[in-house]
């Protein structure tokens, strides 16, 4: 056997130890996430922690718990935007609404809600369209700083113009502004948006079904996976879905290489919004 | 001396890539047997037309890169707009939503490391036209892994800092006309 690249290699087995311990230690499983993204923000966190090797960056997540959220941070915070992809979210409002208003209760889960731009998004365009009284929102993540920016519902002023342009493209029946009070270079969402809604620390990795929704919308979280481990998400959210649920990905995930593939249909193709068939 | 054949092809061009892809990518013969993975800048708000441009003009199949997607060979991928394309170990594509690096997103510096860690030796990578630095990291990387760096002649570019940051950053570049890339891609 040789091994075309010694010092890549050495990396490699690092990398795989220290995702190994984080798991054993904290039951964090980062295992199998796709390397190639995974790997770029190991060596950012690595380069910002200040250690020389992942070696030493393990050591010091085995021994010092502080280190635990610090690396988190690294590994799961995504910044999204609200109404990000508008056409996704007009494909929600013109095409799964109707079907969605035909139940007296609703189920909605936001899988990976991250720091909530995409709940807020849902519970807005829920709200013009008369459907917030009756649905029950799930807001999961597994991480529990992520979690709690979401319930604060707090967000940067500068990002708000972004918004605003992307809620009006997707059909936005109101102004944006109706939903939240700006100070000090921020926003404060609304907290009424939350009354509906579950926050919790929920794993795809490890965690079970979550039972009968009617939307599961999980965008840009499954890129971070490998294909395994996609499929097992998809197999917990085809378990989780009533008959006849929709499941919204990103624009740019398909299931076309899923095992799981043949228990969805295309409902509105160009915006990944698939429907789960009859068994 | 090189005792590896190249695997894949990446590319990142900036302001000035259709034209530069112009060159080279219709001149790829149908028979070519490398994947030729592509980074241009683009905004991200928009459906990328790159693809569909470039199937119209090309005898390769050319796709916008789908999340992980097998590579094989004689295609051309695009990364969408407004995501990372990455190549896995096993030879697979992956996209990220991480944060734009350089202001950009997709970056050509995130492919290229990607790249260079799953292709190593095996892998020619070709910086053309563009009005930033991004790609002189990645490059590097490239040539780190014992890869093979190409650069678009600064004095008939488009727009000249891209390729100028990549020879900076790479001395070793070499430093081609696009003619001269487009052939070279087919005789290596």
């Amino acid at each position: 056997m040789t091994a075309p690249h010694p010092s890549e290699k050495i990396e490699d087995i690092e990398i795989r130890l220290l995702l190994e311990a984080l798991f054993l230690k904290y039951h964090y499983d980062f295992r199998n996430y796709a390397m190639a993204s995974i790997k770029r923000r190991l060596k950012q966190a690595r380069e910002q922690l200040g250690f020389a090797t992942f070696s030493a960056l393990q050591e010091s997540l085995l021994h010092d718990p502080a280190m635990l959220p610090r690396l988190l941070g690294f590994l799961t915070v995504q910044v999204s935007e609200m109404f990000r992809d508008p056409t996704y979210f007009k494909a929600i409002r013109e095409k799964v609404v109707p079907h969605l208003r035909t139940y007296p209760s609703l189920k909605v889960w936001i899988a990976g809600c991250s720091g909530g731009e995409e709940l807020y998004s849902l519970a807005i365009l829920f709200r013009e369209e008369g459907l917030e009284d009756r649905t029950l929102f799930y807001a999961t993540d597994i991480n529990q700083d992520a979690l709690n920016a979401a319930e604060s519902g707090i967000f940067s002023l500068d990002r708000v113009p972004l918004f605003t342009e992307n809620h009006r493209r997707s059909g936005g029946l109101s102004s944006l502004s109706d939903y939240y009070q700006a100070a000090y270079g921020r926003v404060s969402f609304d907290k009424s948006l939350r009354r509906n809604v579950v926050f919790s620390d929920h794993s795809l990795v490890t965690d079970a079904v979550f039972g009968e929704m009617h939307l599961i919308s999980c965008r840009n979280v499954m890129i971070y996976f490998d294909r395994d481990l996609q499929d097992r998400a998809l197999g917990l959210f085809k378990d989780s879905l009533a008959r006849k649920g929709f499941l919204g990905l990103g624009a740019k995930e398909s299931l076309r290489f899923s095992r799981h593939a043949g228990a969805f249909a295309d409902f509105v193709r160009e915006d990944r919004i698939y429907q789960r068939r009859d068994e | 001396m090189r005792s590896v054949a190249p695997e894949a092809v990446v590319i990142g061009a900036s302001a000035g890539a259709l034209e530069a892809l112009s060159v080279i990518l219709p001149a790829l013969p149908k028979n070519f047997r490398m994947p030729v993975i592509v980074v241009v800048h683009v905004p991200s708000d928009k459906r990328s037309i790159l693809a569909d441009l470039f199937r119209a003009k090309c005898r390769l199949s050319v796709r916008e890169a789908e999340d992980k997607e097998p590579i094989t060979g004689g295609t051309v991928y695009f990364a969408p707009p407004d995501y990372h394309l990455l190549v896995e170990d096993g030879k697979s594509l992956s996209l990220s939503s991480d944060e734009p690096v350089l202001f950009s997103r997709p970056s050509i510096d995130v492919l290229f490391e990607s790249a260079a860690d799953a292709f190593g030796r095996s892998l020619i990578a070709v910086i053309l036209t563009g009005a930033n630095h991004d790609g002189a990291k990645g490059l590097r990387a490239v040539t780190g892994a014992g890869g093979i760096a190409v650069v678009q002649n600064p004095e008939n570019a488009f727009a000249t800092a891209m390729p100028e940051a990549a020879i900076r950053m790479c001395p070793g570049a070499r430093v081609m006309s696009l003619e001269a890339i487009a052939q070279y891609l087919q005789e290596v």
